[in-house]
Formats: C-alpha cells, sequence, structure tokens
C-alpha cells in the first residue's frame, strides 16, 4: 500500500541523513555534563560556570568536578581558575586536564599563546572541539560543567551533536538585547534535543556600597519574564557585585575566596537546588 | 575589483566595530556612533554581521520591518523619514525576531558575502559594520569582503577586566595579521556613578582598555562610563544622542564620533 511505501521512504532518508552525522558518544568516565551557553555574549557565562563547578565541588565533597572551556576563541577560563602551562600527555596520549581548587581544567587558552588570536573557520573549531572533549584525560568525573563560547554555532552544534548533555544552563542579562539571543539560546537546545534545566539572571541588580542604593542598570525583572514565556525555571538571580569581577580578575573565584559573602550565598542557593536529572 | 556599478560604490568611508570579548557594548557603540555622526550631518548605514545575534534592529526600534529587493539588491531598512541612518541585519530575514539561526560557517561566509556585495546602499558617508565577539568565519569573511572597498579601519570596544582586555589584545593580532587599520579602542561600561549618592563603583574595574591602548600604541579613544539612560534609551530605541545629551555617557560617546570625523578626513597613508 502507498501508506506503508511512505514509511519505508520516510525511514530510508532519516537513516541516510543521520548517517553524516557525528554519533552521539558519552566520554569516558564522565557521568553527567551540564553545559553553560548563553546566546549573548558578555552575560557572564564563564563567571557562572567556574562558579557552578566550585560550588558543586563545595557542596559535597565526594563528587569530582570537571570544568571544559569551549570557548575557543575567547578561553576565559585559565584567567579565572589561576591556570596556566601546556598540559601534559600521558602514556595513552590524552592531556592531562591542569588542576586548581580541586578541579580539573582543560581550556584552548592553555594551548596557545595568550595574545596569538584563533582565526579558525568553522572545520577546524570543530576537530579542535572533539580533541577538548574525547583527547583529554578526564579520569573519573561525576560533573564535566562545559562553558560554551556566545552564539549559536559551529560549537554548539559539535558538541551537543558528539556527547549526551544532561541539561543546559542559560546565562542572561535583563537586557532585551540579551533575552532575544537567550530566547535563541533555548530553541536552539530544543533543536538538538539537549534538555534546558533553566535561566540564570545574572547582573540583576547593584547595590552602591556607599549608600546602599540599588540601580537596576541593565533593566529588571526580564530574565524572569522570560522564564515565564517559554516555561523554564529561574534557577538563579545573581547581582552586580564588584566581588564576583575582582576575584575572577585575580583568579580567586568568589565562591572560593569568600565564602561568606553575600554574593557567594546567592550563588549556593540558585544551584542548590539544581541537581541535574540522572541520564536514563 | 570594485566596479562603478558596484553596490559600495557610493560609500565613502567603512568602519568596523571589533571586540574579540562579547558583550562589551559593540553594538551600542555601533549605534551611538551612527546616531552621533547622523546629528553632525551625515549619512550613515550600519551592516549587522552578527548572524546569531542581531542587535541592531532592535536598538532601532525597526525589529519588525521587512527587506525589499531592488534591480541592484536588496534595500537596506530605514530608520526614519529623513533616511539619514540605513540597517541591514539578518534580524529583517528571519521569520520571528527569536527565531534562532544555528549554522555552520560555509552558510554564514555565504550570507555575510551577500551582505556586503548585494545589499543597495546608495550614496553613504559612512559604513558601520558590527560584527559578533570572536575571530572567526564572520570576521574573515567580512574582512576578506571588504578589503577591496578599503576599510577606513576598525574600532575595538573593550570593557576594563582582565578578562575582557585579553580577549581584546588578540583581535588586535587579528587586526594587524588582516592588514586592519586600528582607529582606537574604547574602554566600554568603565565606572558607574550611583545615582543617588554620586559614589563612582569599578564594577568592572578601570583603566585595562586604556593600558591595552598605550601597550599596543593605538589611540585611546576614551572610557565610556555604564549609563542606565543609555540602556534604557537602547531598550526603548530612542536616539540617546538627540535625548539625553547631558547623561554621563554622552560626552565620551561625542568624543568618539569626533575622532572618526577627523580620522575621515585626513588624506589616507
Amino acid at each position: 500500500s502507498s501508506g506503508s511505501r511512505d514509511e519505508i521512504l520516510r525511514d530510508k532518508r532519516a537513516r541516510v541523513v543521520s548517517r553524516g552525522l557525528p554519533k552521539q558518544k558519552p566520554i569516558e568516565g564522565v557521568k553527567q555534563v551540564v553545559v553553560v551557553a548563553s546566546g549573548k555574549g558578555g552575560v557572564g557565562k564563564s563567571t557562572t560556570a567556574v562558579n557552578i563547578a566550585l560550588a558543586l565541588a563545595a557542596n559535597d565533597s565526594t563528587k569530582e568536578v570537571g570544568l571544559l572551556d569551549a570557548d575557543i576563541y575567547g578561553p576565559s577560563i585559565p584567567k579565572m581558575m589561576n591556570l596556566k602551562g601546556i598540559p601534559e600527555l600521558t602514556p595513552k596520549n590524552l592531556m592531562r586536564p591542569l588542576k586548581n581548587y580541586g578541579i580539573a581544567c582543560m581550556s584552548m587558552g592553555f594551548l596557545v599563546d595568550e595574545t596569538a588570536p584563533i582565526v579558525w573557520r568553522g572545520l577546524m573549531v570543530m576537530s579542535a572541539v572533539e580533541k577538548l572533549l574525547r583527547q583529554v584525560d578526564w579520569g573519573q568525573l561525576d560533573y564535566l560543567v562545559i562553558d560554551m563560547p556566545p552564539g549559536t554555532g559551529d560549537v554548539q552544534l559539535s558538541v551537543s551533536q558528539n556527547i549526551p548533555i544532561a541539561g543546559a544552563v542559560i546565562v542572561s542579562t535583563p537586557q532585551d538585547v540579551a533575552l532575544l539571543d537567550a530566547c535563541k539560546g533555548a530553541e536552539m537546545f530544543r533543536k538538538v534535543h539537549v534538555p534546558v534545566l533553566g535561566l540564570v539572571q545574572n547582573m540583576s541588580v547593584f547595590q552602591c556600597p556607599k549608600c546602599k542604593h540599588e540601580t537596576h542598570i541593565f533593566g529588571a525583572d526580564g530574565v524572569r519574564d522570560l522564564a515565564k514565556t517559554l516555561g523554564l525555571n529561574v534557577l538563579g538571580d545573581i547581582p552586580l557585585h564588584v566581588n564576583i569581577r575582582e576575584t575572577c580578575d585575580s583568579g580567586q573565584p568568589v565562591v572560593i575566596s569568600q565564602p561568606q559573602s553575600d554574593a557567594v550565598s546567592l550563588v549556593h542557593c540558585a544551584f542548590n537546588d539544581r541537581k541535574p536529572s540522572p541520564r536514563s | 575589483l570594485p566596479t562603478e556599478r558596484s553596490n559600495l560604490a557610493g560609500v565613502r568611508h567603512i568602519v568596523l566595530v571589533l571586540s574579540g570579548k562579547g558583550g562589551v557594548g559593540k553594538s551600542t557603540i555601533s549605534t551611538e556612533l551612527a546616531l552621533s555622526l547622523r546629528h553632525s550631518g551625515k549619512k550613515v548605514g550600519i551592516l549587522d554581521v552578527d548572524l546569531c545575534g542581531p542587535s541592531i534592529p532592535r536598538m532601532f526600534r525597526v525589529q519588525n520591518s521587512d527587506v525589499h529587493q531592488c534591480d541592484s539588491g536588496w534595500v537596506p531598512v530605514f530608520v526614519d523619514q529623513d533616511k539619514s541612518i540605513s540597517l541591514m541585519s539578518i534580524g529583517f530575514l528571519l521569520e520571528k525576531p527569536d527565531d534562532a539561526v544555528v549554522w555552520r560557517g560555509p552558510k554564514k561566509n555565504a550570507l555575510i558575502k551577500q551582505f556586503v556585495d548585494d545589499v543597495a546602499w546608495g550614496d553613504l558617508d559612512f559604513l558601520i559594520v558590527d560584527t559578533p565577539p570572536g575571530t572567526s568565519d564572520e570576521h574573515i569573511s567580512t574582512v576578506e569582503a571588504l578589503r577591496p572597498y578599503k576599510p577606513l579601519g576598525a574600532i575595538l570596544v573593550t570593557t576594563p577586566q582582565a578578562v575582557s582586555v585579553g580577549d581584546v589584545r588578540r583581535e588586535l593580532t587579528f587586526c594587524k595579521k588582516t592588514g586592519l587599520r586600528v582607529l582606537g579602542i574604547v574602554e566600554n561600561m568603565s565606572g558607574f556613578v550611583c545615582p543617588h549618592c554620586s559614589e563612582c563603583t569599578n564594577i568592572f574595574s578601570k583603566g585595562g582598555g586604556e593600558e591595552l591602548a598605550k601597550h599596543a600604541g593605538v589611540t585611546f579613544l576614551g572610557c565610556v562610563p555604564l549609563d542606565p539612560q543609555l540602556s534604557q534609551s537602547l531598550e526603548e530605541g530612542r536616539d540617546f544622542i538627540q535625548e539625553f545629551p547631558k547623561s554621563s555617557a554622552f560626552p565620551a560617546l561625542a568624543r568618539i564620533a569626533q575622532h572618526i570625523l577627523d580620522s575621515s578626513s585626513q588624506p589616507s597613508s
């Protein structure tokens, strides 16, 4: 009958199309992968990723956490984690991640000169991302936090097509242009079947250290409104705090260096309740 | 080689706005530069080659506009009746403004080539090219496509903090390698003055951009402070330069525009 013929044709077509795509394969030893993305640049992905990784480790000292900096063009993790140096190779020719504060880290920043730009087209970027995922001796990790670059292009596609992802955290600031991109980011994850765990509102409000007056420099509740529209949770609301930036610049992220500070208690509250659901 | 009938033949000066780091204010600076130049009587076009995160249409409140075709290609969108500022962005080509563009490099490159070759800009004093962060497909393709038209140069935008300056340092090297003249560095989000007590807090640090400019031997175009009125203007698609001349970011933005005007009137070396 023509009905079953159509079905056979559809199946065949699907099989042919999927032949061209990379097969999704988990990274050996890594239990769950959480990606931190945004769509928009400069909203605090790296800052959030670093502090999530540290908070996950601080919450439960039995858990092993890794941090992968997938931003090939603008790797920020080395600076924020105060790490430098060329990774050693294991006998199996895998790169050994650099460790600080108990977190195993890998970044393009370790492999190139600080001042050298990576002026690469997409294909080379894909191959670099593949290496950072698979040719690293991660060991046994409970969580691998991946700091994504801005945008919705090659890197995001390569990562989501290559490995199973437990969930994505989308960071945004309250302003319109950032929310628009966060929305695109959420749609991108939907297209590649990655569950979005929720949104993080960053740089939500600034409190003057002198007079305590609060100013919403980048707007007020944009992220909450967007979360409602998209049916997502707001995982946390992080204010603009000089401490967060200062400690990142000096390579001593706030969760580690000032664990008692207001900013940190907010980060912990935000991520305490969010543990990725176990892979089925 | 550009022919008589090339769509960019009537454009006198091309200025790229680059960063390397995301979220430092490239689109903001592009928008305010266009508005300032318009107020100096110039005809300005903005080409938004950020395909994943096109911000420019929203900053002029024309995000729902459509693009039409004419004999020589696409007609850019005018932001007002005077037709003094025209725009082209992928934002106008999407069915819905929040549709995601999830493309790999080759597809992006093809569209950028079209944006450079096939938009009927007409006669412009300045074409400002707003770019996405990084040094990837979009940047390589844009610089290659614009090369025959000899751009005036690039403005690099950074915030003062170390992670931004690091990325912009890389962008400087990119400019050198591709032969793109650096018109100067802008240090954006440099300080916030509390509207209540006037205390200045350096939320994103201070001085990083200025130091980078000194170190690299390029012009420092100035510090633009964090100005909630500026953020709000952009959200609402208003003309900040016209409506808020007394606001804290105004003097710095005016200075950047003046520098561009001065650079454009010098004979090219």
